[in-house]
């Protein structure tokens, strides 16, 4: 038997390990090949700082609703307000396009067209259906009274929910612009990365939405009696 | 080099993201990444139909109903931020998880920060109509 088999395996947490290919030592400390991360891990990186600062903002929205909940000036209520089956079906868009937007990321990674663009539109719809059914539960609260001026429980709500509203119509902007992007440039890596960010930003909006639903309008609505 | 590690959106084909895992027995492809997401929506699914299904009975204990949801939405952000946003043990994304810690914990301050200290103040403060008294 050779030493070569006696040796052990490389280690695959070590810096650089697995950059250096299988068979070859890493040739300077830290990443195995030399130089900087990849664009792709860097670019990556940064948007994700950007995202948790984002959630961070929502953070401090959410607990300024928890703060307020209770504060009604005998306005109505969540409990009162809330319609759950309409909250149903808002979740389920949302979680849908993010589902298209995850095949839209691999229909980028095999270079068709035809599928990003399709995958792309798929989302672009479950997100307009999403904001239409908000921007439709946020009109009829105003005509029955209950706008953000009449409480603080409805000013904490509309700041927080109308937030997320405002990023979703905004990532679908951005989504407009990545469909004409990739029609009009192709697959080139700068626009590959920007689609990376794309798709980062909607599944974040999705994790966001997830604690509203479950939080604002799930948890929200218990009775009284039952709440912390 | 570049052009070997340079992968795409949110796409693992062709790059072993799994450190311990066997490279070359293991390789992703589309099927393979198609079924990760597809098992992520499933996971997905299920728990906000649960967290539904939990708000609409009475098999499950009152006073923690709230507590319950509370549990299953955080178990769905980590389906999501496992599954869609592709946050692993990867080398690569080390950064990425430490920033994401170190958001939790912001996030934690900010939120149960803010409920326990506006708890005791509203304990603490008189009865708003006894103030109006007062001021007259």
């Amino acid at each position: 038997m050779s030493t070569e088999a006696l040796r052990a395996p490389p280690d695959p947490y070590q810096l650089g390990a697995r950059l250096a290919g299988a068979h070859a030592p890493p040739q300077v400390t830290g990443r195995g090949a030399g130089g900087p991360a990849p664009k792709r891990i860097v670019v990556g990186y940064g948007f994700w700082i950007f995202l948790l600062s984002d959630v961070i903002v929502f953070s401090s929205f959410f607990a300024a609703y928890a703060v307020l909940f209770k504060n009604t000036a005998g306005g109505p209520t969540a409990q009162q307000l809330f319609d759950l089956h309409n909250t149903a079906v808002e979740t389920g868009c949302l979680l849908a396009s993010t589902f298209t937007c995850g095949m839209a990321s691999l229909a980028v990674g095999q270079r068709s067209q035809k599928w990003t663009q399709l995958a792309l539109l798929a989302t672009g719809l479950l997100g307009l259906a999403f904001i239409t059914l908000e921007a439709r539960e946020f009109v009829s609260f105003v005509a029955r009274g209950a706008g953000p001026s009449r409480s603080a429980f409805l000013s904490s709500f509309f700041t927080l929910v109308g937030c997320h509203g405002v990023h979703v119509t905004a990532g679908l902007l951005w989504l407009g612009t990545m469909m004409a992007q990739f029609y009009a440039k192709g697959f080139r890596q700068d626009i590959r990365h920007r689609f990376l960010c794309f798709s980062l930003f909607w599944h974040a909006l999705d994790i966001i939405w997830v604690a509203i639903f479950s939080l604002v309008y799930l948890v929200g609505t218990l009775p009284p009696e039952l709440l912390p | 080099m570049s052009s070997e590690h340079e992968f795409d959106a949110g796409s693992n084909v062709g790059e072993d993201r799994l450190p311990g895992a066997e490279s070359a027995a293991r390789e992703r492809t589309l099927g393979r990444e198609v079924r990760g997401y597809a098992l992520g929506l499933a996971l997905a699914v299920g728990l906000t139909a649960a967290s539904f299904w939990v708000r609409g009975t009475d098999l499950v204990y009152g006073p923690g109903l709230a507590m319950a949801l509370l549990v299953l939405a955080v178990a769905q952000m980590g389906i999501h931020l496992i599954f869609f946003l592709h946050i692993t043990t990867d080398p690569d994304n080390q950064n990425n998880v430490l920033a994401l810690a170190f958001g939790v914990l912001i996030v934690c301050l900010i939120v149960f920060g803010s409920l326990w200290v506006m708890e005791h103040m509203n304990h603490n403060m008189a009865p708003m109509q006894e103030l109006m008294q007062m001021q007259r």
